[in-house]
């Protein structure tokens, strides 16, 4: 706990950095995804090539992609850029598939309807099919949320500093005060990220509050 | 100014890259590191090894588990406990046990044990979710017409619910394979053998070509693994699952699920 008190400063800066290198890719992944994922619905022929693809890319383990970026990317082994670029290869990897499910979860109804009046293309989809995908696009970003604030801490092992430096230092230096107060931190960054976009899904979908309570839902 | 530094960073960064590449392949074909205790034969037998060990444990435990949540639909909890605690930071819990437990253990025990008991718990929560989804995602009127014909809970769990259930269970051990070949690399960092070892002494030497080398290959180990089971589930599976058949619904759910595991 006295460790704790005496770094507030470096905790705080560390986690900083890591709400950086994990919520930049979060972003980027979801605006790449939205793309992808509506090609793969509307060319029913792009979907297994899409989704097999990003499915590759999640296979691959995350110190060995963090290792290889430089080559891809020309960058030197500490930059961040690499972590960043990696993260966001993740989450489109996990995000492709939840927009794909997201836009099938559109009633046929509306979709039709709103195709009825006129709506066409672009405007059809982010007027009418993009809000009513939140709740599962939002669930498919919660989990890439939670593992993207898991996984950043890896990157400390190839010198990028983040809450997983805590973890390194404190292994190394045998601190356990250091090493509890990086898994805490990044458990309770990874609550905050949930519990972020668990709002911003329940701004974007009024009418979700409106409504009659659905049945229980079963599991997580 | 920075810009500049950065752009001129790039220009050497490029020549630097097309240098690499060759002297990773140079370290890659090279015969010294293809025998011998630290060579590639010797650390892909560990690697594969310590991730066969941790996966029958896991299922060990997880399959029955997954199976029997899902068939009695009692402590459900369990499942929504497995995945909450997959927030933990996997590099945290690898570092948590090594000091706590390492220096109670002798000899190489010491850095193994740890590795291995935390993987087995990383595997856990893809495979019980995995189990557990996939009885739960069985055609309810398969199920009561097992019973109408007379089927003893056993008959229905492993004759109708377990076959029904393979899609996502299979799904659920290619997640948690996954993670274990990935975070067995990791672990390399508390002294476990295996693939890692190229990245982690080789980070620490500034050994670059050995560090990519073992990240090429530990790429390539995740990849076929995932090949190969997904090629299983082909086999396996009941084609009146997979739409092979007139009738069927798809199965295309089997990936939806377990995919997610972290790396």
């Amino acid at each position: 706990m006295s460790w704790v008190r005496d770094h507030l400063g470096l905790i705080l800066e560390l986690t900083l950095r890591h709400t950086v290198l994990a919520g930049i890719p979060l972003l980027l992944g979801l605006v790449l995804s939205i793309p992808l994922g509506w090609l793969a619905r509307r060319y029913r022929v792009l979907a297994p090539v899409a989704l097999a693809g990003t499915g590759l890319l999640y296979t691959i383990p995350s110190l060995a992609l963090f290792i290889l970026m430089p080559l891809i990317l020309g960058t030197r082994i500490l930059d961040p850029i690499n972590v960043i670029a990696a993260m966001t290869i993740y989450t489109v990897a996990l995000l492709v598939r939840t927009v794909v499910d997201g836009l099938a979860s559109v009633p046929a109804e509306v979709d039709a309807a709103a195709r009825a009046m006129g709506l066409t293309g672009l405007r059809r989809l982010v007027t009418v099919q993009l809000p009513l995908a939140v709740p599962v696009i939002a669930a498919g970003l919660r989990v890439a949320a939670v593992s993207n604030v898991s996984i950043v801490s890896v990157a400390s092992i190839i010198g990028v500093s983040q809450l997983g430096s805590l973890l390194v230092d404190g292994y190394n230096r045998n601190n356990p005060g250091a090493l509890w107060a990086g898994i805490i931190a990044s458990l309770i960054l990874a609550l905050l990220f949930d519990l972020v976009i668990q709002g911003g899904a329940w701004l974007l979908t009024p009418w979700r509050r409106t409504a009659a309570p659905r049945p229980a839902g079963v599991g997580a | 100014m920075v810009a500049d530094a950065l752009a001129s960073d790039r220009r050497t960064a490029t020549g630097w890259g097309r240098r690499m590449i060759a002297s990773i392949w140079a370290w890659l074909t090279d015969p010294a590191n293809w025998s011998g205790a630290d060579g590639i034969p010797t650390r892909l037998a560990q690697h594969l090894g310590y991730s066969a060990i941790v996966l029958l444990a896991a299922a060990a435990i997880a399959i029955p588990l997954g199976l029997y949540v899902g068939h009695t639909g009692r402590a459900r909890w369990l499942i929504s406990a497995a995945n909450a605690a997959r927030a933990v930071p996997t590099l945290g819990l690898l570092f948590a046990l090594a000091l706590w437990l390492g220096p109670k253990l002798r000899g190489d025990l010491a850095f193994s044990l740890p590795s291995i008991i935390v993987l087995v718990l990383l595997a856990i929560p893809p495979l019980l979710a995995g189990a557990y989804a996939g009885v739960e995602a069985v055609d309810p009127a398969a199920r009561d017409a097992a019973i109408g014909m007379g089927m003893r809970p056993a008959q229905v769990l492993f004759e109708v619910e377990l076959p029904g259930a393979l899609p996502l269970l299979l799904s659920g051990i290619r997640a948690a394979t996954l993670q274990v070949i990935a975070t067995a690399t990791i672990a390399a960092y508390v002294g476990l053998g295996g693939l890692g070892r190229y990245l982690i002494d080789g980070l620490a030497t500034g050994d670059y070509p050995a560090t990519a080398g073992g990240a090429l290959l530990v790429c390539v180990l995740a990849l076929v693994l995932d090949l190969i089971l997904a090629g299983l589930t082909r086999i396996v599976v009941s084609p009146g699952l997979t739409g092979k058949y007139r009738g069927a619904t798809g199965v295309d759910e089997a990936n939806r699920i377990a995919a997610v595991s972290e790396r």
